[in-house]
C-alpha cells in the first residue's frame, strides 16, 4: 500500500502543480490516476517514486516514509519498484532477453541458469514467443516493446508497479491486451499498481481505484462502477467526452 | 553564473561516477566493450591522420630549413619532437574530442531523452556510475596506446617522404629522428594524453547525462561536449606543460 498525505509541490517558477493531495493506493488493485494534460498526474507519480522532491506532505510505502530515507535506502526501495514507461525505455543496445535479464544481473544473487529461467518465465508470462528473445528492441513492434517492458518490470518480483501511459501509441486491441496483462499481474502477484492514464477504455476496463486530478487538486476518487453516477462536471467532461461513452453512461443510469 | 553552476554540477556528477560499481561483473562486462568502441574504433582515424601529418611536417620542415648553416638531419629531429610534444598528444586529443566526445554525449543523451536512464534510476541503479565509469576508465587506458601508435605512424609518414620523393634522404631522416632523443618527452606526452582522455569522456558524459527534451538537445549536448572539452584540453595543455617541462 502506498499512502500519500497532504502532498504539495511547486516548480522553480512558482507554479504550484500539486495542491494538498492525499490518497491511498491499495495493494492488489489497479490504481489509476486520470486527469487532463497538465493537471499534475505525471508530477504526482514522479513524486511518489522520488524523482521529484515534494515541498511538504508525506509519502509512505507500507509505512516507510520516503522523505526520511537516505539515498541508499531509496535505492534499495526502488528495487521493489517496477516501472513501465510511456516509451517503454528498453535498453536499445541489449536484446529482448538481455533487457529482462538486466535487473536480475544487477541485483539478484541467483545463478546464471536461474536468472535465464526467471527472465524466460517473465517473457512467457507476457505472451512473448521464444523466437523474439534474441531480437533488438528496434526490431519488434510497439506492443511487443511494452510487453518486454512489463516483463522487465516484474523480473525482480516488485511490490509496487508504476505505469506511465501504458497504452500510448498502441492500437485499441493491443491496448486491451496490455491493460489485461497489467491487471492480471497485479492480482496474481498482489502488487500495488499505479497507472497514469489518459485512456478512458483502460479506466473503464481495469480501474479498481480511480483518482481524478484537476489543476493539481484531487477532485474525485472511486471505482469504475462509481464513475457513472458522479456529479463532477470536469470528470464527466473528461470521461464521457466521446459519444460512445455518453451512451454507455445513459444505459448505466 | 552558468559556468559556475555547470562546474558544480560536473563535480557532483563525478562524485556519483567514482564510487564502487553496484556489480563488479557488470563493470567488467562493459569495460572491454568501451575499450573496443572508444579505443580500437579510433585507431583508423589516428593512423590516417598521423601518417599524413608526419609526412607533411617532414616536407614543410625540410623546405623551410634549407639553410647551409643548419644540418639536414634537423628535419627528422623537428618532426619527431613535434609529434612527441604536441601533435600525438594534444592535437590528436582535440581530434578525438570530436569523434569520441560526440559519440559519448549522443549515446548518453539519447539514453536520457528516451528515459533509459530514468529506468535505471528507478531500478535502484547508480546510472552515472554504470554508464560513465567504464567509458572514462577504458579511454584513459587506451589513450597511451593511441598516442604511441600515432607517434610511430607519424614518424613512418616522414620516412615515406624520403622513400617516395627527393626532398630528403631516408638516411638523413633516420639520423634526425634518433638525434638528441629525450625519453622524458614520451612520459610527458603519455601523462598529458591520459589527462585529456579523462577530460574528453567526462565532459562529454556530463553534457549527455544532462540532456533535456528531444533530439535537438542531444545534438546540442554533442556540440557542447566537443567545444567545451576542446577548450579545457587547450587550457590544461598549458598547465601540464608548465608543470612538466618548464624549470
Amino acid at each position: 500500500m502506498i499512502e500519500v498525505k497532504n502532498v504539495n509541490k511547486t516548480f522553480d517558477d512558482g507554479y504550484q502543480v500539486l495542491k494538498n493531495i492525499s490518497t491511498v493506493f491499495e495493494t492488489g488493485k489497479t490504481n489509476m490516476i486520470i486527469g487532463q494534460s497538465g493537471s499534475g498526474k505525471t508530477v504526482l507519480v514522479k513524486s511518489i517514486i522520488g524523482l521529484h522532491k515534494i515541498d511538504s506532505g508525506k509519502i509512505e510505502y507500507d509505512g516507510r516514509d520516503l522523505a526520511k530515507m537516505k539515498m541508499n535506502e531509496i535505492r534499495i526501495l526502488r528495487r521493489e519498484v517496477g516501472m513501465l514507461f510511456q516509451g517503454s525505455a528498453l535498453f536499445d543496445s541489449l536484446t529482448v532477453l538481455e533487457n529482462v535479464l538486466y535487473p536480475l544481473e544487477m541485483f539478484s544473487d541467483k545463478s546464471n541458469d536461474e536468472m535465464q529461467e526467471r527472465a524466460r518465465f517473465c517473457l512467457n508470462h507476457v505472451n512473448l514467443e521464444e523466437k523474439s528473445f534474441g531480437l533488438m528492441p528496434s526490431e519488434i513492434s510497439g506492443g511487443m516493446q511494452k510487453r518486454v517492458a512489463i516483463a522487465r518490470a516484474i523480473a525482480l518480483q516488485p511490490k509496487y508497479l508504476f505505469c506511465d501511459e501504458p497504452n500510448s501509441g498502441l492500437d485499441p486491441k493491443t491496448s486491451l491486451v496490455i491493460d489485461h496483462l497489467i491487471h492480471e499481474i497485479t492480482k496474481e502477484f498482489n502488487i500495488t499498481t499505479i497507472i497514469n492514464s489518459h485512456d478512458m477504455n483502460s479506466v473503464m476496463e481495469i480501474g479498481d481505484n480511480i483518482i481524478f486530478i484537476e489543476k493539481g487538486v484531487k477532485s474525485w476518487q472511486g471505482s469504475k462502477d462509481d464513475i457513472f453516477h458522479v456529479d463532477n462536471e470536469s470528470l464527466n467532461n473528461l470521461v464521457f467526452a466521446s459519444e460512445l461513452y455518453k451512451q454507455v453512461r445513459k444505459a448505466n443510469q | 553564473m552558468n559556468l559556475i553552476t555547470d562546474i558544480g554540477k560536473y563535480f557532483l556528477l563525478m562524485r556519483r561516477v567514482f564510487v564502487r560499481p553496484d556489480r563488479a561483473r557488470m563493470f567488467f562486462r562493459q569495460f572491454p566493450r568501451e575499450l573496443e568502441k572508444l579505443g580500437l574504433a579510433s585507431l583508423p582515424i589516428v593512423i590516417i591522420i598521423s601518417v599524413f601529418i608526419g609526412a607533411i611536417m617532414t616536407m614543410q620542415t625540410q623546405l623551410n630549413t634549407s639553410n647551409p648553416w643548419l644540418p639536414d638531419y634537423i628535419t627528422g629531429l623537428v618532426t619527431r619532437d613535434t609529434l612527441l610534444l604536441e601533435f600525438s598528444s594534444t592535437i590528436m586529443c582535440l581530434i578525438l574530442a570530436g569523434k569520441v566526445g560526440s559519440n559519448v554525449a549522443s549515446e548518453i543523451g539519447t539514453m536520457r531523452i528516451t528515459e533509459q536512464i530514468d529506468a535505471m534510476e528507478i531500478m535502484g541503479i547508480n546510472s552515472a556510475n554504470y554508464l560513465i565509469l567504464p567509458k572514462v576508465t577504458a579511454f584513459m587506458v587506451m589513450m597511451p596506446f593511441l598516442v604511441i601508435i600515432s607517434i610511430a605512424v607519424g614518424l613512418v609518414g616522414g620516412y615515406l617522404v624520403g622513400v617516395f620523393t627527393n626532398i630528403i634522404t631516408t638516411g638523413t631522416y633516420l639520423i634526425g629522428i634518433q638525434y638528441a632523443f629525450i625519453p622524458y618527452y614520451v612520459y610527458y606526452s603519455i601523462i598529458k594524453s591520459i589527462c585529456f582522455a579523462f577530460i574528453i569522456t567526462s565532459v562529454a558524459s556530463y553534457y549527455g547525462y544532462n540532456a533535456k527534451g528531444g533530439a535537438l538537445s542531444v545534438g546540442k549536448a554533442s556540440t557542447n561536449a566537443v567545444v567545451n572539452s576542446s577548450i579545457i584540453i587547450l587550457f590544461f595543455n598549458i598547465v601540464i606543460t608548465n608543470l612538466m617541462l618548464t624549470k
